[in-house]
């Protein structure tokens, strides 16, 4: 049943969504939210499901970016998905080594080596000019997005591409969790000491979920600069966007990939839907309120969240459609 | 010679700074365990009350009086509002509710008084002067004399007084503190409120030397790694901490800068802080010795 609905779901987003939608809609929500996902799942790898806490998601979304860019650019006739794949290989790479601090640390001590990765990771794509080709401006144009020939430069051919990667990488996610090497992960989590005498591999499995993490993020960076940005520059990849990307799992809900799409969703649309009620209300447009306002209120969220329904709004979701099964008693319960 | 001595002056003068927002961290750390990452939007929520409300036409006392009121009454409603629902949370949570806590903070604090940059100015003249070969400006001796007067303050305050015992009973062990009868809840308050203060003099002399405006708040990502090198939860950690940092950065920007395109200051110290984490994970003068993962 639930297989079936999401079958359905993808069948609709892939198939009817591209005819019918229009350029806002591809270039202002749907893209960014579907890289926004993509690198929450990938944090949420990490962090919800590993326990280990990051805040350098943007740096490992830069590395996929500028990897895949360079990987097109100075490998002829490599195809587009490979250098996607490339680009997730290389974040995964120095996933690994700013992870390797955590075999030996615990908790907010991993920030320090996160946000080492974040600030390192900026400067030396701004600093080093082979990376943007030694382009002047340091702003790099993205390139044609093209698979087998078929073009998906316009808006809802880069939102189709975004949607065939995320959906792929979502399934494989969904599965991994599900496998031995997720249950190590929650192993690790929840008690390492417990997981380390049941023959967990601690080691292997936390660097495991710093290599997979930083491939997720990398190939969300990969379309976050090519198919919505449409540019390559570190200054799309800031500390805030790492910051965001947390927010997302903490709303959406931590160890759930389905949260990392409830709170990207939110991300995304929370901004639009405030200047809407601003301009409507207020009859102002002044973005900078909105900003604040915005600011404060994922503030105030994140702390409400986490007082109230740490398990996020997916949590909110199945208690609602459980209430629902309840009044009307056809529609069958979701498992839990 | 002398221009290292320069050098190493000018990163020590910078690292008295980071200093100041350090300890507004440890305070919170050594009695609650948690990372506030809020601190840095405290030090620009100050910053920017005093700013304005001199602006305003306040004298100079009265203006200090109301913000350490505000900054008081904030460090309270914090510890009611987020805190306390979260006690015996991992403290990932607590420091994620923090993280949002500097976004409610930061929002506000700019909601409230704009978003433009206010110069400050403190009456204190920021005037080279020789010192032999060396040059201090005025001002960076008058934040090292506060600096170091507020560490000798705490370290009375946590040494002498019952309220001061309380705070390190708490720190020690929260369930025999609670046994013992003492009140959790007003232990955190205080120390809030004192990470307010903290914050209030921190917010006055980094607005003072860069102008009140929103990247102060980004100060407390300087803070972090001045953090892991003194230990979270040692006063005298976070003063040696931020002299070393500071000098660090600055002898990396003027020794190893020039061959790398500059701008090392943005990230050397994360990377200092991580090599030390690995060799010494308490950090220098930290107090618990971490659990091997």
């Amino acid at each position: 049943m639930r297989f079936w609905l999401v079958a359905a779901l993808l069948a609709v987003a892939l198939l009817v969504v591209p005819r019918v939608g229009n350029t806002y809609l591809f270039d202002a929500i749907l893209t960014p939210f579907l890289a926004l996902s993509l690198a929450g799942v990938g944090l949420n790898l990490l962090t919800g499901y590993a326990g280990q806490i990051s805040v350098g998601s943007a740096a490992f979304m830069a590395i996929g970016a500028f990897a895949a860019y360079n990987f097109n650019l100075r490998v002829p006739h490599l195809p587009l998905l490979a250098s996607f794949a490339l680009a997730g290989l290389t974040a995964a790479a120095v996933g690994i080594v700013f992870g390797l601090p955590s075999l030996r640390l615990k908790g907010f001590y991993l920030l320090v080596s996160t946000l080492a990765a974040q600030y390192f990771v900026q400067w030396a794509l701004t600093n080093f000019h082979w990376f943007a080709n030694d382009d002047p401006s340091g702003v790099i144009t993205a390139p044609q997005l093209a698979v087998a020939g078929i073009d998906f430069s316009s808006s809802a051919g880069r939102y189709v591409l975004s949607l065939a990667v995320v959906a792929t990488l979502t399934f494989v996610a969904l599965r991994l969790v599900h496998s031995q090497t997720g249950r190590n992960w929650m192993a690790v989590r929840d008690k390492d000491l417990a997981a380390a005498v049941i023959g967990v591999p601690i080691f292997r499995s936390k660097l495991l979920a710093f290599a997979i993490s930083s491939f997720y993020c990398g190939v969300a960076g990969v379309l976050w600069a090519f198919a919505y940005l449409r540019t390559v520059e570190s200054d799309g990849f800031t500390l805030d966007l790492s910051f965001r990307i947390l927010f997302i799992i903490i709303i959406g809900g931590l160890a759930s990939v389905r949260g990392a799409f409830f709170g990207a969703a939110f991300i995304v649309v929370l901004p639009l839907l405030l200047s809407r009620i601003g301009a409507s209300f207020f009859g102002t447009t002044d973005s900078g309120i909105a900003e604040l306002v915005e600011m404060i209120l994922i503030g105030v969220l994140i702390i409400a969240f986490l007082i109230a329904e740490p398990a996020g709004l997916v949590s909110l979701w199945d208690r609602g459609r459980r209430r629902l099964a309840r009044l009307l008693s056809f529609v069958p319960a979701p498992q839990s | 010679m002398s221009f290292f001595v320069d050098v190493l002056v000018g990163g020590l003068l910078s690292g008295v700074m980071y200093s100041l927002v350090a300890l507004g961290f440890v305070l919170i750390y050594k009695t609650s365990g948690v990372l506030n990452f809020a601190q840095g939007a405290m030090v620009l929520f100050a910053a920017l009350t005093f700013v304005s409300l001199t602006e305003h036409k306040l004298p100079f006392a009265v203006s200090l009086l109301v913000t350490l009121a505000i900054m008081v009454a904030l460090g309270w409603l914090i510890e009611r509002f987020v805190l306390k629902p979260l006690v015996n949370q991992s403290s990932i949570t607590l420091f994620m509710a923090t993280l949002g806590l500097s976004y409610v903070i930061e929002g506000a604090a700019q909601l409230l008084w704009g978003t433009e940059v206010h110069g400050l100015d403190l009456g204190i003249p920021d005037t080279p002067m020789q010192f032999g070969s060396v040059a201090i400006s005025e001002f960076d001796l008058v934040a090292a004399l506060i600096a170091a007067t507020m560490v000798a303050a705490l370290t009375l305050f946590f040494r002498t007084t019952r309220t001061g015992l309380a705070f390190r009973a708490v720190a020690d062990d929260q369930l025999a503190a609670i046994a013992v009868g003492l009140r959790l809840s007003h232990v955190w308050a205080i120390a809030w409120a004192l990470a307010g203060v903290v914050a209030l003099v921190a917010g006055l002399l980094w607005g003072a030397r860069l102008g009140v405006q929103f990247s102060l708040s980004t100060v407390v990502l300087k803070a972090l790694p001045v953090l892991v090198l003194g230990g979270f939860d040692s006063i005298a950690g976070a003063i040696v901490g931020g002299l070393l940092i500071g000098a660090i950065e600055k002898s990396a920007e003027v020794y190893i800068g020039p061959f790398v395109g500059g701008g090392t200051e943005g990230w050397i110290a994360y990377v200092v802080a991580l090599g030390f984490l690995l060799v010494r994970p308490a950090g220098l003068f930290g107090q618990r010795e971490l659990v091997r993962a």
